[in-house]
């Protein structure tokens, strides 16, 4: 019998990075710039938050919030350093966002795994392999009464917060895109920069801040992996083809965050659906049923695109830089 | 000059795009409460001068003055803050945003984004002056003048004192225009400073109080409309006393080439921009098509040239033995497959006639590189004509290797047409062939299209200039709205005559 | 744009004239110079080395014997096939960013050819039915987004990327369905025995047909985009779809066209990695030669005779690299960190050629 409480679970632990990657952006997108980078920085998020993880608890004694705020700041710098990057190249130097996103997806991945690998070496450690059991154990702390709660704890209550926080920043992008000044603006940017750019908005500073946020959002989602998610154990290439995944979720949602949390949870339980259907011996369909995530992402590609609805389509300018004395 | 107040003074102003001086230490002064018509030939710098007053573009020299305190307009932001607003040609809307939140846009107005209020203060706009717009209506949903309605309050909301217009009436209607005209007329008598772009005389004598003219990149003169007319503006215009005289020779021996009956054609959103349309093109005859822009020139070129769906209607080819073939259904690949020879010069020249990043010769061999059988291309004629046309054209150009995107509008416009008579076309379709062209290279290109009809050529000229029109065409097909409103004679047409067909259907209705 | 700057001067960006080539290469060469000192500086800071004596290694990796050379060579032909391979389709502004799965269907159908035909039908056979296949399977793999374009336009960097996953798991499946022993995971080396399918080395040199293959393809390449009328319909269409229609180009049949040709090419360079070198199939075949094609056809402009020279330098870097990582003892993907590195300098030098940046007076005091 398929078992719901314990599938739903994992299914959302699975989200939770997609869910950061996929918000980020979308943020992103909506400024226009498609950021092919994504699965890097989520990379870089994640081993930056490990090496500051990693430096605190070798230096000794670990205090709960410092445990927590270190990797969080480190992984956010560094994926705002990613960021930077991407926007300078882009924005500033108007390069090919395509080309741009791929290399830096080369150089993060090369950045997580180098460091992930090399850690131990670089600093001399005596420690025989990157397992941050204690830093993970403060990121997984749930709320003490979760497990009394039954099968209603176990299925809502039981996530470390950047779990919570993740479905927090999805629906606060939600509003803000909708309902607010900031929101309306940054549509127009990603839909039409030259008439945003009439109106009198800062394109590049709409760009710029867009797409660094999108970056930093992004990063936490390989924080969780690796701080919740992994416990704490970094392992190199483990975070996988998760980013691109998030870049699929980000056309499966059409561009809404907020749909995007149901949305994240449907594509880890597909991501993970294989674990939970029984195939006795035969061990290869379960490799087919992984296809899954992607194909229902490119239904929904090709159906949004034959149905042409104006409100479903990417942003128009996406990927596009803006120069404005273009003749 | 009257007792007015300067609302923006500009002075020595300049501005190079590459190679090209398109405004040379412009001096312009706009006054409050007066609007005025900003005049010169296609490419006389009038737009590139008005989008340094709204931030577009940032002057290389000079200086602008607002309200008699110097402004430094980076950003068209600054613009606003000096209460200037602009309505371009192109608007400027995200079209998948409503009315209200385009109007809105880029606005810092305290507290947090209340849509419901906008859209209130919105309606009270609109309804001060009589506009009709839904604040809740999607841009893409609009037709052209509920957006140039949107363009208007939006600059309206943000209270803007000096409204610079480029070209309002091109996509107008009279009856649309006539309400524009009275909006602006009562925005001056409240002291709004308001410049209107534009080429057609009878609506600068119609509505402006001064008219300023530009020439080359140059300031000649402004004066007051009341004090002059329009023979005195084109002259100022052109630079010299203008007496247009084309050569129009006699059609060599006319008989029908193409016939149009019924042809009806809608656009992807479904407005009908061609309503039951029919005539009939002859050989060895320039048929002119006359009416304001876009009341369906384009398409009714673009269906004949295998470009546009057809929803109703026949356009037939007869051959010079006399035999009808239809060309409805059929793409340009199966048209010139019948052996049909139809050279087409498009509106847009590097956006739909040439590719702009390729050299002369590459843009030579876009209509005939799949001749022959061989898997690769032929450079060597095609290049022997890019060389001929520069030769026999004298398109200003490096060489034949230059990419077309560099060349002016002008040579430009050589080059296209070089390409499209080499052709021995039967039938030669142009859309404002002139546009953007100085004196001498449009008589160039007259001579060219006359050449062509005495080859015994069908030619159908779309025009903006009527003066032109009646110099040139045999006969004159004038649209009204996709209608056809009448038919005339070139010869012995009055320029009053058609100006009213262009406006009324039939033209001779005297509501 | 304009940018402030101290409120005097102001900083002013516009777009350049053609910069005569040699100078549009000295800025590259230049960029190329800069990054070769930040990569030094990152080696030096994070692993204590001296930076030339790793830059000396990497030239020693690279070309340090016989054996090195050929690796060399042969993992140039491959990524310049892909290269070449998406070529077309950026051409025409299709950004096919699904080599990857192009190549590992084609490396697919190799395998099953191998696995399913190896010991029935003769061995020339063999091969020439693991050609059409493998070139097929790219084909159709290249040819559903391009369909999908030209009737709905729909958004093909998505498309494609979505697609090297399916194949990915579409391989994953087939290892386990062919693997041997059972329980394995993987292939192993298929036909070890009987050689049936491998495709034959000239002489003893292993690389050698691979390189020879790649370098024919890159003429062929080179003339098909420059002199022949399809060449020519690509440039059309990715310039303008509107003159390509105005012209009577059937945009739909180019787009669908090129893209199977470009999937096509794909497949053939899965053919020369499973048929060719490796003998065997595996989800990680590719290894992100789909991804690092973009960007060398994108450096050389899309020009297929300096492909040659820009997939050089990625796999120059990432032999050297992965010799540094051996000999210091450190992580293999320090190689991906200085390709990173290198290729930011190289995208962000493009903007000198295609802008320039001059300072305005402002006549207004102050401000």
């Amino acid at each position: 019998m398929f078992d719901f409480v314990s599938f739903f679970p994992r299914a959302v632990m699975q989200s939770i990075p997609l869910l950061y990657g996929a918000t980020g952006e979308t943020l992103t997108e909506k400024s226009g710039n498609l950021n092919l980078g994504i699965p890097g920085i989520m990379y870089v998020g994640g081993i930056c938050g490990v090496i500051g993880a990693f430096f605190y608890e070798q230096s000794g004694s670990v205090n709960g919030f410092l445990a927590v705020m270190i990797p969080l700041l480190c992984c956010l710098m560094g994926s705002l350093l990613m960021g930077l990057l991407y926007c300078f190249l882009t924005v500033t130097l108007r390069a090919n966002q395509n080309v741009t996103g791929l290399a830096m997806t080369t150089f993060g991945v090369g950045f997580g795994n180098f460091f992930g690998g090399s850690l131990i070496k670089l600093t001399g450690s005596d420690v025989p392999s990157i397992a941050l059991s204690a830093t993970s154990s403060f990121f997984r702390k749930s709320l003490p009464f979760a497990d009394r709660l039954g099968a209603f704890g176990k299925m809502f209550l039981s996530y470390g917060f950047l779990a919570y926080l993740a479905i927090v920043i999805a629906l606060i992008s939600s509003y803000i895109l909708r309902h607010t000044r900031v929101g309306l603006q940054l549509r127009a940017v990603g839909e039409s920069p030259a008439t945003a750019d009439a109106a009198g908005i800062n394109i590049t500073r709409y760009k710029f801040v867009a797409t660094c946020l999108g970056s930093m959002i992004a990063g936490l989602g390989g924080l969780y992996y690796v701080m919740d998610y992994a416990c704490g154990v970094w392992s190199n290439d483990a975070f996988g083809d998760r980013g691109w995944l998030a870049i699929a979720l980000v056309i499966f949602t059409i561009w809404r965050p907020n749909v995007g949390i149901l949305s994240s949870i449907l594509f880890g339980g597909l991501y993970i659906l294989y674990l939970f259907i029984p195939t006795g011996t035969n061990l290869a369909v379960k490799e087919l049923y992984k296809m899954l995530p992607y194909l229902v992402t490119i239904v929904v590609l090709i159906v949004s695109s034959m149905r042409n609805k104006r409100e479903n389509q990417p942003p128009e300018s996406l990927g596009v830089p803006y120069f404005r004395e273009e003749r | 000059m009257e007792n007015k107040t300067a609302a923006v003074k500009m002075r020595n102003i300049t501005k190079r795009f590459g190679t090209t001086l398109a405004n040379d230490r412009v001096w312009l002064d706009i006054y409050k409460g007066e609007i005025l018509a900003l005049l010169g030939e296609n490419g006389s710098g009038k737009t590139t001068l008005m989008n340094m007053l709204s931030g577009i573009y940032f002057p290389d020299e000079g200086q602008i003055f607002i309200n008699d305190e110097e402004a430094l307009i980076r950003s068209p932001k600054d613009a606003f803050r000096y209460g200037i607003g602009m309505i371009h040609q192109h608007f400027k809307l995200v079209d998948v945003l409503t009315a209200a939140e385009n109007i809105v846009l880029g606005l810092k107005e305290p507290g947090r984004l209340d849509m419901d209020k906008v859209a209130r203060r919105v309606k009270e706009i609109c309804d001060s002056y009589g506009f009709d717009v839904d604040p809740n209506q999607k841009i893409y949903t609009m037709s052209v003048s509920q957006k140039q309605t949107v363009e208007i309050v939006k600059a309206l909301y943000r209270g803007a004192d000096i409204l610079i217009l480029d070209e309002p009436t091109a996509v107008l209607t009279p009856q649309e225009t006539d309400k524009l005209f009275a909006v602006l007329r009562s925005m001056r008598d409240d002291g709004k400073a308001i410049v209107i772009i534009t080429h057609k005389m009878h609506e600068v004598e119609e509505l402006s109080d001064r008219v300023a003219i530009l020439r080359h990149g140059q300031f000649v003169g402004d004066m007051l409309t009341k004090m002059t007319n329009a023979q005195e503006m084109t002259n100022m215009m052109v630079g010299r006393p203008v007496t247009l005289n084309i050569d129009r020779p006699d059609p060599v021996d006319p008989k029908p080439r193409i016939i149009v009956e019924g042809l009806t054609v809608r656009d992807p959103e479904g407005t009908v921009k061609l309503d039951n349309v029919s005539f009939t093109a002859n050989s060895g005859e320039i048929l002119g098509i006359a009416g304001i822009s876009g009341c369906g020139q384009k398409e009714l070129l673009e269906a004949i040239a295998g470009l546009q769906i057809a929803e109703k209607g026949s356009i037939s080819y007869v051959s010079d033995d006399g035999v009808r073939e239809e060309l409805i259904g059929k793409d340009p690949l199966s048209i010139a497959a019948m052996g049909v020879c139809l050279s087409f010069v498009p509106e847009d020249r590097l956006g739909m006639g040439l590719v702009g990043s390729m050299d002369l010769t590459d843009n030579m061999m876009l209509r005939s590189f799949r001749k022959g059988r061989s898997f690769f291309t032929d450079r060597k004629n095609p290049r022997v004509l890019a060389e001929k046309v520069v030769k026999e054209l004298e398109v200003n150009t490096p060489g034949v290797s230059t990419p077309v995107r560099r060349l002016s509008g002008g040579n430009v416009q050589k080059v296209l047409v070089g390409r499209e008579i080499a052709s021995a076309p039967s039938v030669l379709l142009t859309a404002y062939a002139v546009r953007g062209l100085d004196i001498n290279s449009s008589y160039t290109i007259y001579d060219l299209i006359n050449k062509q009809k005495k080859s015994g050529v069908a030619v159908v000229f779309v025009g903006e200039d009527l003066d032109v029109l009646l110099e040139l065409c045999d006969r004159i097909l004038v649209l009204c709205g996709g209608k056809v409103s009448g038919i005339v004679e070139g010869r012995g047409a009055s320029k009053p005559e058609v100006g009213m067909m262009m406006t009324r259907l039939g033209g001779k209705s005297n509501g | 744009m304009a940018k402030q700057s101290g409120g005097r001067n102001v900083l002013h960006i516009s777009k350049r004239g053609v910069l005569p080539w040699y100078r549009a290469w000295a800025i590259r060469g230049a960029a190329i110079v800069l990054a070769l000192i930040v990569s030094a500086v990152v080696t030096t800071a994070l692993t204590g080395l001296n930076p030339l004596g790793v830059y000396a290694t990497m030239i020693q990796g690279a070309f340090g014997t016989e054996r090195k050379m050929w690796i060399l060579g042969q993992n140039m032909a491959i990524l310049l096939c892909v290269s070449l391979a998406v070529t077309p389709a950026f051409k025409m502004r299709f950004w096919n960013v699904g080599g990857e799965g192009q190549i590992l269907i084609g490396g697919l159908a190799t395998a099953a050819c191998m696995i399913l035909l190896g010991d029935k039908i003769p061995n020339w056979l063999l091969i020439i039915v693991m050609v059409v296949a493998s070139v097929l399977a790219g084909a159709i793999w290249g040819g559903i987004p391009a369909i999908c374009k030209a009737k709905w336009n729909t958004n093909e960097t998505l498309f494609t990327l979505m697609m090297n996953y399916v194949a990915t798991q579409l391989v994953a499946f087939m290892v386990i369905v062919w693997e041997v022993p059972k329980g394995a995971g993987k292939i192993g080396i298929i036909n070890q025995n009987t050689c049936a399918g491998w495709l034959p080395q000239i002489g003893s040199y292993k690389y050698l047909l691979n390189i020879l293959i790649v370098a024919v393809l890159t003429l062929i390449m080179y003339f098909y985009l420059t002199r022949s009328k399809q060449g020519y319909e690509i440039s059309v269409v990715g310039e303008s779809e509107r003159t390509a229609r105005y012209v009577g180009i059937k945009v739909g049949k180019v787009i669908v066209r090129t893209m199977m040709i470009s999937g096509g090419l794909c497949g053939l360079a899965g053919l020369l990695l499973v048929g060719g070198t490796d003998h065997t199939i595996t989800t990680t075949i590719a290894g992100g030669r789909g991804f690092t094609a973009v960007m060398v056809a994108w450096l050389a402009k899309f020009n297929p005779l300096v492909m040659v020279f820009t997939s050089f330098l990625l796999v120059f870097l990432g032999r050297g690299a992965s010799e540094i990582t051996t000999i210091y003892g450190l992580n293999h993907s320090f190689g991906d960190i200085l390709t990173g590195i290198i290729l930011f300098f190289i995208i962000g030098s493009e903007f000198f050629i295609s802008y320039r940046l001059s300072f305005l007076k402002n006549t207004k005091k102050g401000a």
